[in-house]
């Protein structure tokens, strides 16, 4: 009877381990991460320009470093070779048969550029181009697509306010529509 | 010890010179040969034989980077051996020491983390058998002008994959109000990085360390890659190293420009996901001879991003008659499904096809049906230089009256 009674007054702690093994939290297992580490291995900007860093350049600065690091793969007039896309024309191509995809022509954001010229560029040294240099490319791709002026600076309150010429060309364009598709048969809805 | 078995031993003996052309004049009706080379199978992680040449190739042998094309046409039932899983990567590969690797979670969560490797294999695992295939599989540039199914069709596998699975690691983070989309980063050297909304990482997502029972392969992502069930292949980020919680997607290059599909209109689709319903007859197929008329057995794989395969037809004439072709077990979701259907091949020139139907009732698309959906004609698809990419269209193989098989999509 004794045994019974201790059982019993058990079963509400065997009850509350099984609600605890439907839904476990897995103590131990992973640490929390800190401010610092986090900043530390953060990268990238979003549309929104959120993570921009510090600093500045121009279309005439970004020339000299394009001259120095960008020419082998895009040309000394941005027309692409075999190792690297074309940075300019393709204007009023892409909704013909032979659609020429290039900043100008269907880049949506200017912040994009921003983000991959600073984490993929240059090919044989991706990472390695300090927030100025990554500011002042970005300005000369820009001017060089018609998009800004020469003697306009990039920073992270400009760089965001771009609007590209191709920004109205994908579907669906607002991106708090964009979500998960549904596709058949070719069709994504 | 019977003199027959002696006789054979000193010829096993002495003969050891003689094996090569004893192989090649193997007795008519033996069903083996006797001299062949003993192999010792002690081998600390095993071999294919010597005789299996079964490879993969890439698409563009003068490329920098070229894609490496599964072998499709040799496969038989539904895994594909990891060492033939396809591979196309946006940027080089890295070697990646799983001691020091570390994933870390944070962005819109109450508690950013950081786990490494012998923390994930602590927590519960999942297998699951699934399809990756690129959004290039099968694109248009793709299907005109090449030699066989494997440039054509290349770009699938399905492996068994074992992770943990990412809303785990989610709720142990805790994820804030108003997020609703995950942008997942690799650690190669260009830090590839990919969107993908929050209700499907809270859905069915793995990290994935395991493929077909062991560690994942280097060019698979080793020692972690995101696995996204269903979705084109660019979502599944490989040698993954952050995941941030966030209200919007990244809008990262590859996936607004590069993977941005531009229709008739000139108005480019983007963030579509899911891999449409596709199958495609794997024997025969592009590139292969049949030796003579006679009995085949038409075999192929069927799949889809929206399920499981229901059903899969079969037309040995051009389309006018369908039959239904058996599908055989196992069938998971979204993963490669084999069919077969028994064909007597009498020597004219005939055109087979596949098409199939997944658990949604989605049927895989004629070419005609697909001009409709992207707002072209038919001559475009002979014409553009705009890689379409998604293209799921049935595909058509003609068998000429020599035994070998066409591409006869376009005609």
């Amino acid at each position: 009877m004794r045994y019974f009674r201790s059982l019993l007054l058990l079963l509400p702690i065997i009850a509350a381990d099984i609600v605890t093994a439907q839904t476990p939290d897995y103590p131990n297992v992973g640490r929390n991460a800190t401010a610092e580490e986090i900043q530390a291995w953060d990268s990238g900007v979003g549309p929104d320009g959120k993570g921009l860093p510090p600093g500045r350049g121009t279309a005439s600065e970004g020339a000299a470093i394009f001259t120095q690091k960008c020419i082998f793969c895009h040309g000394a007039n941005l027309e692409g070779t075999k190792n690297g896309p074309a940075l300019v024309g393709g204007k009023d191509t892409i909704a013909t048969l032979h659609p020429v995809k290039t900043i100008g022509s269907f880049w949506p954001f200017a912040t994009s550029l921003w983000d991959h010229i600073s984490r993929a560029m240059p090919l044989n040294q991706p990472g390695s181009l300090k927030p100025d240099e990554v500011y002042a490319l970005t300005a000369f791709l820009l001017f060089r697509n018609g998009i800004i002026k020469e003697s306009d600076i990039m920073d992270s309150t400009s760089l965001p306010k771009i609007e590209m010429p191709n920004r109205n060309g994908f579907v669906p364009p607002r991106l708090e529509d964009i979500h998960r598709w549904r596709c058949s048969g070719g069709h994504c809805r | 010890m019977s003199s027959k078995g002696s006789s054979r031993r000193r010829f096993l003996k002495e003969g050891v010179a003689l094996t090569g052309l004893a192989a090649a004049g193997a007795r008519p009706g033996m069903g083996q040969v006797e001299t062949s080379q003993v192999v010792k199978n002690t081998r600390p992680y095993g071999e294919r034989s010597r005789f299996v040449t079964s490879a993969r190739i890439p698409d563009d042998p003068t490329s920098r980077s070229p894609a490496i094309l599964t072998p499709i046409q040799d496969s038989a039932g539904i895994i594909t051996p990891s060492g033939l899983h396809f591979i196309a990567e946006h940027y080089d590969g890295v070697d990646i020491d799983p001691q020091q690797h570390r994933l870390l979670i944070h962005g819109m969560v109450d508690r950013p983390l950081i786990f490494t490797m012998d923390d994930l294999k602590r927590l519960p695992a999942v297998s699951r058998v699934h399809f990756l295939e690129c959004p290039g599989n099968t694109s248009l540039r793709r299907s005109k002008n090449t030699e066989s199914i494997q440039q054509t069709h290349g770009r699938t596998s399905c492996s068994e994959w074992t992770g943990v699975l990412l809303s785990v690691l989610l709720r142990r983070a805790g994820v804030q109000k108003g997020a609703s989309w995950i942008v997942a980063e690799s650690a190669d050297r260009a830090r590839y990085i990919k969107s993908i909304p929050l209700d499907k990482a809270m859905d069915d997502i793995l990290l994935a360390y395991y493929q077909n029972g062991e560690p994942v392969r280097p060019e698979q992502g080793f020692p972690l890659r995101l696995f996204v069930p269903g979705w084109e292949a660019i979502s599944s980020v490989k040698w993954l190293r952050r995941i941030e919680v966030v209200d919007q997607p990244h809008m990262a290059r590859w996936e607004t420009i590069t993977h941005g599909s531009i229709r008739g209109d000139g108005k480019a689709r983007w963030f579509e996901f899911e891999m449409g319903p596709k199958s495609v007859i794997t024997r025969p197929s592009l590139g292969q001879r049949l030796p003579s008329r006679g009995y085949y057995e038409i075999t192929g794989l069927a799949w889809s991003g929206g399920g499981g395969i229901r059903r899969v037809e079969v037309s040995t004439d051009g389309g006018r008659t369908w039959k239904d072709a058996q599908i055989h077990e196992p069938v998971y979701r979204m993963a490669h499904t084999r069919f077969s259907l028994d064909w007597t091949w009498d020597g004219t020139e005939q055109v087979i096809q596949s098409r199939c139907t997944d658990e949604r009732g989605d049927v895989q698309p004629t070419l005609e049906q697909l001009a409709e959906v992207w707002g072209v004609d038919m001559e475009y698809w002979k014409t553009t230089t705009n890689n379409v990419l998604k293209f799921n269209p049935i595909f058509r193989w003609r068998v000429t009256r020599d035994g070998s098989v066409q591409n006869a999509l376009f005609s």
